[in-house]
């Protein structure tokens, strides 16, 4: 099991690699959908100050 | 006929539920194959003679840098539906290509110099594919430092669009830089038009990642676009029963 | 200033002159408005002079050390100083409306923006190539360097001239802009500034350097057919 984590004497360059690159999916799944909410939210803004009497 | 499928695509409310709709049937496909090919890379596949296990960092690498590649393709040839056909979603689907594109470039970046230190002695080297990538990257953050200056959203469409068609030529250069000039990195292996010259219990894996991710590229890409597509519709009466949860 | 707003009205006039002779008039309003400001032709002059002057200062006094600088120090200091003056390519036309009036004229704003670029290079660009040689010597490089790095700065800013324009003309009328507009530019200047710099390095060793001096004209002739295209399409876009 360690000789898994060694990565062959490599490791401390494997697992920062995996690291950053599932960090960047994870940071883009997490991102997007935020970016989704703030648009929704921005959109009924919208339309509840459009439906105000002007 | 065909006119009707591409009007129906330009429709921004058909366009937002059908992306609704699609998101889930990218996004889990994109996990499996990830999380086959993050066992395939780790696990299954044997080191290699050279490289030993470092020869794994490949199987994130590479498939970062394809997206980063795809991505911008992509968002160019949508930049240029959207400037010479004046179709709003095309310009919703290049905005929400940039952030991706540019991450992965990113990943594409800090992975390869990991790679790069025990493999060639150095984090970096200025050979023309890294810099070009690192180009890449300038390109994306252009876009996106350009479509945040501009306030008026249909002039930022705009503007970015040109700048999106007027960067691709970088790709290219990019994946041929490695043929054209005598480089550091390693000429393609897999995308040639001849067969990919690696055996298959790396290749696999390899495949696995790439469309995993290319799938949750597109699942990304869903997601985003509902958001864009919705900021450049002002009052539109699809919106309330779309957004009211 | 008033009297600028004659040239568009004189572009509409003789539109049967066509597209050559429209891109003469804004060429030569260009300049005649620039040599009324002369001292805003000297700054991209000064900044280079001062960039070359940093590098000793800050390096090495060491004429062999700045001999293989050089070229990067030449180089950097003309896309640099090429930059600082593309600010200026559109900004006034931009404000008293004209670019407005070429857009609307009925003349191809491809070849107005062509022509206005070619200004532009004939104000900023000549006069950087003018200047190189001295601050090359400056720099150690031997005079029988000279002619090249003449030519490869005078052809390779063409290509920063037109390549700068698309930039400029994207980001017309957003505010401090700089940073921006370096951003946009940097990125597709680079081979000119990676060929401009072998160029220059062959020539100082007495190496034959028309290589890379093809490959400056080249890409100079690729950006003279592509860059105002985009550039109207990008002054179109600002305007609407």
């Amino acid at each position: 099991m360690s000789s898994f984590f060694d990565m062959g004497g490599y490791a401390a360059f494997v697992w920062p690699a995996y690291a950053v690159t599932l960090a960047v999916v994870f940071l883009n799944v997490f991102w997007a959908r935020r970016a989704l909410a703030r648009s929704r939210a921005e959109a009924r803004r919208r339309l509840q100050m459009q439906g105000e009497p002007s | 006929m065909a006119w009707t499928w591409f009007h129906r695509f330009g429709s921004p409310p058909h366009v937002y539920r059908l992306a609704a709709r699609l998101t889930p049937w990218f996004a889990w496909p994109a996990a499996l194959c990830i999380a086959a090919g993050l066992w395939g890379g780790l696990v299954l596949a044997p080191p290699d003679y050279q490289q030993g296990d470092g020869v794994r960092i490949l199987y994130v690498h590479a498939p970062s840098a394809w997206m980063s590649l795809m991505v911008y393709t992509t968002m160019a040839v949508a930049a240029a539906i959207g400037l010479i056909w004046r179709i709003k979603v095309a310009h919703a689907v290049a905005a929400s290509c940039a952030p991706i594109g540019a991450s992965f470039t990113f990943a594409a970046l800090v992975t390869g110099a990991l790679w790069g230190e025990p493999m060639w002695g150095t984090y970096w080297e200025w050979d023309p594919r890294l810099t070009s990538e690192l180009v890449l990257l300038f390109l994306y953050l252009g876009y996106m430092g350009l479509r945040a200056g501009i306030e008026d959203t249909q002039r930022a469409d705009r503007a970015s669009a040109v700048l999106a068609v007027v960067g691709v030529v970088n790709v290219p250069i990019i994946h041929y830089s490695v043929t054209w000039w005598n480089s550091l990195h390693q000429a393609p292996s897999v995308m040639r038009m001849d067969k990919p010259a690696m055996p298959p219990s790396m290749l696999l894996p390899l495949l696995l990642m790439l469309l995993g991710f290319t799938l949750l590229f597109v699942a990304l890409l869903l997601v985003r676009l509902r958001g864009e597509v919705l900021a450049r519709e002002r009052a539109a009466s699809w919106i309330r029963e779309v957004v009211s949860v | 200033m008033s009297a600028i707003a004659v040239a568009p009205e004189m572009l509409q006039e003789r539109a049967r002159t066509g597209a050559l002779g429209a891109a003469r008039l804004a060429l030569l309003r260009d300049l005649q408005l620039a040599f009324r400001k002369r001292s805003q032709l000297v700054q991209p002059l000064a900044f280079f002079a001062m960039v070359t002057l940093l590098f000793p200062l800050a390096i090495s006094p060491e004429l062999a050390r700045l001999r293989e600088l050089a070229p990067g120090v030449l180089w950097v200091g003309a896309l640099l100083g090429s930059l600082l003056a593309l600010e200026f390519l559109f900004r006034d036309d931009a404000y008293d409306g004209t670019l407005e009036q070429y857009a609307l004229s009925g003349q191809s704003l491809t070849a107005l923006m062509f022509a206005k670029t070619v200004a532009h290079w004939l104000l900023t660009g000549l006069p950087l190539a003018l200047m190189a040689p001295l601050a090359a010597l400056s720099l150690g490089v031997p005079a029988a360097a000279v002619p090249g790095i003449l030519l490869a700065v005078a052809v390779g800013t063409v290509a920063l001239s037109l390549i700068g324009s698309i930039g400029a003309a994207l980001t017309l009328g957003i505010k401090r802009s700089g940073a921006l507009l370096s951003l946009l530019t940097l990125p597709l200047s680079l081979p000119v500034l990676i060929f401009g710099a072998r160029a220059t390095q062959l020539a100082i060793h007495g190496a034959p350097f028309v290589a890379p001096l093809e490959l400056l004209a080249a890409l100079a002739v690729l950006g003279g057919t592509l860059a105002p295209l985009a550039s109207a399409a990008a002054v179109r876009i600002s305007l609407e």
